[in-house]
This record gives C-alpha cells, sequence and structure tokens, in this order.
C-alpha cells in the first residue's frame, strides 16, 4: 500500500513539559515524516509551550523529521490574529492554514491546508492548489464516495490528499469556552483550567452514557476514530497522507500499527487488537466514511 | 471624538416559503433571504424553501414593492454532487435575485466566475470573523457583503468594519446557535445527515420524546438524550448544543448553552453606529405570525431610532425560545 502515516497537531492543553517530551519521543523513536505542530485551538495556550518550540523543532529536524506549523482553527480576536500573522510570517517554515485568514497572509507562497478549511468539493480542491496548497487535509466528515471523487481531481492538479485516520474527531469549534463554562469561569478569566484534561472532558447523557468531549473551545467526539479497515481503500482513491492525532499514550504505538498495515507487515485483526491496547481505551467508530452517523462503528 | 452618525440599515428577513417572504415584505422588510428546495442552503427542512418558479414569483413580488431578494446557497458541495449547487446559482443569476449568499469557496469561486456581475454576499456559514479573513474573500470573489459570525462584541464590529471593503450584516433576533458557523458536525455525528453538506441541524426527522417512569419528559436525538424536563416544564427543540449533560464537575448543565434566543433590540443604536449596513432576523423555518410580529416590531424599531425616539419592544419577548433572550456575544466578552 501506498502512502505515509503523520502525526496531527497536539489539540489539547499539555502541561508543558509532557508537551515538551511527546515531541521529544517522537523526535527520537517515531518512523515518520510529517510531524504537525503548533497551536489549533486557543491562542491563550500558544504563551505556555511557545519557550520550547526551537529545541523542539531542532530535535525533530535532527531526528529526520519535517515539521509543519499548524494555524488556529477559529480567528477573531486581537491575539488569534497577531498568532496567525507572526507564524504565517516565518519565511522558511512550513504552514498548514486551518483558517482563510492564514491564506491572506500567505499570499499565494507553497502551503497546506488543514482539516478545519471545509474542502468538501472538486471546485474548492482546484482553487486552493491554484493558490499555492499542495497538500490538503479533508473534513474528517467526508464519506467514502466524496474522497474517492476528490482523489482524482488532486492527481490531476498535482495535490497530496490526506485524511485523519486515528484520534478523537473534531466536531465543532464556539467562541465560547465549554472548560470554563464548566468550572464557572470564563474564556477571559479560564485559569487555564483544561490543563486538567490531557484527552479533553467528558460530557455525559443524563443517562450516563459518555457522549462529547470539551477541548477549550472545542468539541469533539468521545469516541476514537479508526480507520485502519478502511485505509487500503482510502490507499486506492489516492489519498497519499494518513494522520494519526495525537493523545496522552500510546500515540506511538499507533503510529507504528498504522505503519505495519501500509507495509503490509501485520494483519487487520491483530492491527484491531493492538489499537485496542494502546492510546484511548475508548469504543472506535467511523460511521463519517461510510456515511453513517460519525459515531457509529462498522466493520 | 464626534460620535458617529447613525445610518438606517437594511431590514433581512426570513421567508421558508412564498407566503412568508409575501409576509415579511408587508410587513416591512427591506430585503427577504430564502433558499431552493433541496440541500443547496442550510435550512433544508421538509416542507420549507422555494421550486424555481415560486423563486420567480418572489422575486417579482418583492421587487415590485422595492425589496430585494437574498438566495441562500450557503452550504457546502460534497465531491461528485456539485451540479446541484451549479444549477441553483444559474437559475438564481438567471432569476435576477438582488444577491446570492454563498459559504463554499469553491462554490464563491464559481459564481464570480461564470457570471461576474452577480453581487456576492458572505454567509455566516463562511465563518469569516476576522478583517484577514473578509479581506481574502472580497480580493478573491469581489464579495459585496459579509453576514459575520454570531462571536463578535459591537466593538469588534466596529474595528472589521474599519478595516474590510465590504459591507456589513449582523444577526439581530432569534435563534443563536453556539457553535461557529459551517465549523459543527455535531449533528452528522448523531444522525448521518451533515449540517454543512445537507444544510439540516438536529433533523426533525430523528427527534423524538419520551416519558420516563416519573413522568418527565426525555428529548432525544438519534439515539441519545439530549435533555430531559419536568412535567409541564417548557422543552426548547433538541439540538445538541442546547442540551444538558453531566461531567465530571457538574451534573445536568447546560454544558454549551441553554434554550434561549438572540435578541438585541437594545444594542441596535451602537450597532447602525458601528457602520452595520443590514440587520438580519433568523427563521426560515418559523410561523408566518412570528415572521409578521418580529419584523413589524424592528420595522418600527430601526424606524423610531432613526427619528430619535425609543421604540417600544417588550412584546418581543413572548417570541424567544423558552421566553429567554441574549445579547449573546456582542455585548460583553463575559459571554465567552
Amino acid at each position: 500500500m501506498t502512502g505515509e502515516v503523520t502525526l496531527g497537531p497536539v489539540l489539547f492543553n499539555w502541561p508543558v513539559d509532557m508537551w515538551r517530551d511527546f515531541y521529544f519521543q517522537i523526535a527520537d523513536e517515531a518512523e515518520i515524516e510529517r510531524v504537525y505542530i503548533g497551536e489549533v485551538v486557543c491562542s491563550k495556550r500558544t504563551p505556555l509551550f511557545e519557550k520550547h518550540i526551537d529545541e523542539v523543532i531542532t530535535r525533530l529536524e535532527r531526528g529526520g523529521k519535517r515539521p509543519v506549523f499548524s494555524t488556529l482553527a477559529e480567528v477573531s480576536n486581537a491575539l488569534d490574529r497577531l498568532q496567525v500573522k507572526r507564524m504565517t510570517a516565518k519565511g522558511e517554515a512550513a504552514i498548514e492554514a486551518n483558517d482563510v485568514s492564514a491564506l491572506w497572509h500567505l499570499e499565494e507562497r507553497p502551503h497546506d491546508i488543514g482539516p478545519y478549511m471545509n474542502v468538501y468539493n472538486e471546485e474548492s480542491l482546484r482553487f486552493f492548489a491554484s493558490k499555492g496548497a499542495q497538500n490538503i487535509c479533508l473534513p474528517p466528515e467526508m464519506p467514502a464516495s466524496g474522497i474517492a471523487a476528490l482523489g482524482q481531481v488532486a492527481k490531476d492538479v498535482d495535490v497530496a490528499l490526506e485524511v485523519q485516520v486515528y484520534g478523537r474527531i473534531p466536531l465543532a469549534l464556539s467562541a465560547r469556552c465549554y472548560h470554563a463554562r464548566a468550572h464557572g469561569l470564563t474564556k477571559d478569566s479560564c485559569k487555564f483550567i483544561c490543563d486538567r484534561d490531557d484527552d479533553g472532558m467528558v460530557l455525559h447523557t443524563l443517562e450516563e452514557e459518555p457522549f462529547l468531549v470539551v477541548n477549550g473551545i472545542q468539541t469533539m467526539s468521545y469516541r476514537c476514530l479508526n480507520l485502519v479497515n478502511e485505509l487500503e481503500e482510502l490507499s486506492g482513491f489516492g489519498v497519499n497522507r494518513f494522520r494519526v492525532s495525537p493523545h496522552a499514550a500510546g500515540t506511538l504505538s499507533v503510529l507504528e500499527t498504522f505503519q505495519a498495515v501500509l507495509d503490509q507487515k501485520t494483519s487487520l485483526d491483530e492491527a484491531n487488537s493492538r489499537l485496542e491496547e494502546c492510546g484511548l481505551k475508548v469504543p472506535f467508530s467511523n460511521g463519517f466514511y461510510h456515511q453513517k452517523p460519525g459515531i457509529e462503528w462498522r466493520v | 471624538m464626534t460620535q458617529e452618525a447613525m445610518q438606517k440599515p437594511e431590514l433581512v428577513c426570513p421567508a421558508g416559503t412564498p407566503a412568508g417572504l409575501r409576509t415579511a415584505v408587508d410587513a416591512g422588510a427591506d430585503a427577504v433571504y430564502c433558499g431552493f428546495q433541496g440541500p443547496t442552503n442550510a435550512r433544508n427542512f421538509p416542507g420549507l424553501n422555494f421550486t424555481v418558479a415560486e423563486m420567480e414569483g418572489a422575486v417579482a413580488y418583492a421587487q415590485e414593492r422595492d425589496a430585494k431578494v437574498l438566495t441562500a446557497i450557503n452550504s457546502f458541495p460534497t465531491a461528485g454532487r456539485t451540479q446541484i449547487w451549479k444549477d441553483a446559482i444559474d437559475e438564481a443569476v438567471r432569476i435576477g435575485v438582488d444577491a446570492i449568499i454563498i459559504a463554499d469557496l469553491g462554490m464563491a469561486d464559481y459564481l464570480h466566475r461564470t457570471h461576474p456581475e452577480q453581487r456576492i454576499h458572505l454567509s455566516v456559514q463562511a465563518g469569516a470573523s476576522s478583517a484577514e479573513a473578509i479581506n481574502y474573500y472580497c480580493r478573491e470573489f469581489d464579495v459585496k457583503r459579509v453576514v459575520l459570525p454570531r462571536i463578535l462584541t459591537v466593538s469588534e464590529i466596529k474595528k472589521i468594519h474599519d478595516q474590510i471593503p465590504c459591507e456589513i450584516e449582523t444577526f439581530v433576533f432569534g435563534n443563536i446557535g453556539m457553535m461557529a458557523e459551517g465549523r459543527c458536525s455535531l449533528t452528522n455525528y448523531v444522525t448521518g445527515l451533515s449540517t454543512n453538506m445537507d444544510g439540516v441541524c438536529s433533523p426533525a426527522s430523528d427527534v423524538h420524546y419520551e416519558e420516563d417512569e416519573n413522568q418527565n419528559l426525555q428529548s432525544k436525538l438519534g439515539d441519545f438524550v439530549i435533555d430531559c424536563v419536568a412535567k409541564g416544564e417548557n422543552a426548547g427543540y433538541p439540538t445538541i448544543c442546547k442540551g444538558r449533560y453531566n461531567s465530571d464537575s457538574k451534573k445536568s448543565y447546560y454544558a454549551f448553552e441553554e434554550p434561549i434566543s438572540l435578541n438585541l433590540t437594545g444594542l441596535l443604536p451602537e450597532l447602525m453606529r458601528a457602520g452595520v449596513t443590514a440587520l438580519k432576523i433568523e427563521g426560515r423555518q418559523r410561523s408566518r405570525a412570528y415572521v409578521k410580529a418580529v419584523v413589524s416590531a424592528y420595522r418600527q424599531a430601526v424606524d423610531a431610532y432613526m427619528d430619535g425616539r425609543d421604540p417600544d419592544m417588550d412584546n418581543l419577548l413572548a417570541l424567544t425560545e423558552g421566553h429567554k433572550q441574549t445579547q449573546g456575544a456582542f455585548e460583553t466578552k463575559k459571554w465567552r
């Protein structure tokens, strides 16, 4: 199977040492090339880990990785706008744009398009390609039929396609911080309370069924996306890159497992067993791909 | 510093049906917005929206009365079925609607290339929440007006106004979605129908009400309990972002927002001074009686403020969801 496994940006507010050590471990041990890095969810978090960015980038590059800076997904206030401007101003750094404001600053320099950019169809893909996009990560709710149709166009315009294959699914963004709200605070007075939940704060239904996960202004799935069974079909559609979204535990094993499936060194049964044992100990889902409710798991 | 002059804004009103459109125009709307039947707009509900012939009739009715028709083609076509959206765009242009409200970047590109003379408004579903994002759409597609996401304070709107070349439209009344527009897959996660791709949010076909053993009324979306209210209590329409949940720190609380409506009556003069060109009333799915009442009230309010009088808007509270209202993000950053 052709294609490469990539590591998406850390979406949670991890303690800064944990954040740094995670990337050090990836730099030293992971057998991947593309590593997305940078704060996508909340601009208030960036200063927490900024002092370690340079050493992490250096370590990643020494480990043979290619760091790509992911920009904020929701950009409205002065701090958001400043961060996008600063990140996109770095002339030599690779950028993944998650909001149209980043495109304004990039001025058609080569860049990647992130999963928050709503590339659902051929016209959007062609437009972005004509403006310098080299890699496009599709929205996680895209069904197989849409991915297949885009695979052909991507080939025609020489753009790489990427799809998230593992991790909690980003489902919504808001101006309001729901982590702060749960603790009687507001976004401005949040005391960085989201640092209590390394994989997000679980919301249960009133019947105590785990349902969603809150990550600051972001709402995510409780269940864990797993497209390992669909990997071969995705590759056949022309998807070039398979994104693993990092979690607090087991991410290295998840990366190895997907790579082993790509290299056909393991069976799907073995791969699924390993994925159940490492990482998030929650049920899998793959419904979006099969054009069913995203929460469902179909084998 | 002198105070900015108050500009008379356009009152933009919802029309779910041809009859609703006539009601809105007769009640004093300067413009109405509506969509074609099917998935091409973000209010794809059964029984709602216009056939091509109805859209033609709507344009004739409105334009004879000096009102504009703004056609929303503001969902995101999935690859393989863009022709439906392109056909909708071509029909709207042929009919002569005053503007097309668009969200998808690919469709904006198609519209701008194919019909360069057509006036384009950027839908709230595009989620353009900064001057840079708006400027990008203006530069690439010659967008003439942006509908701002409901996440900005009035002072932030004023700042954006000073940094962009196009007009601003903001919501002033009606449902307040808690998630950034065009960035929400919650409905699809539970029902298999997508807000972005199918124009559907919390579809009625997936909503169920069940009574539990204590005669409390449970609202469910798909298989999931979204809220539970005591017998006789007012139950809001179950959307995931207005539901009650349990977290480790709080039990049975509105994790996102309670059932509540946006009502910016009190902020109208400030919005008018901030340079807002158009005030938008949400509710294409609402009844004609509702549209008539809200449009009439806002017509009077805008006219009164322009004459230097304070309007009486107390009657609007009865039309809000659960009889609760908020100024949302518009008044203060504390809402966030």
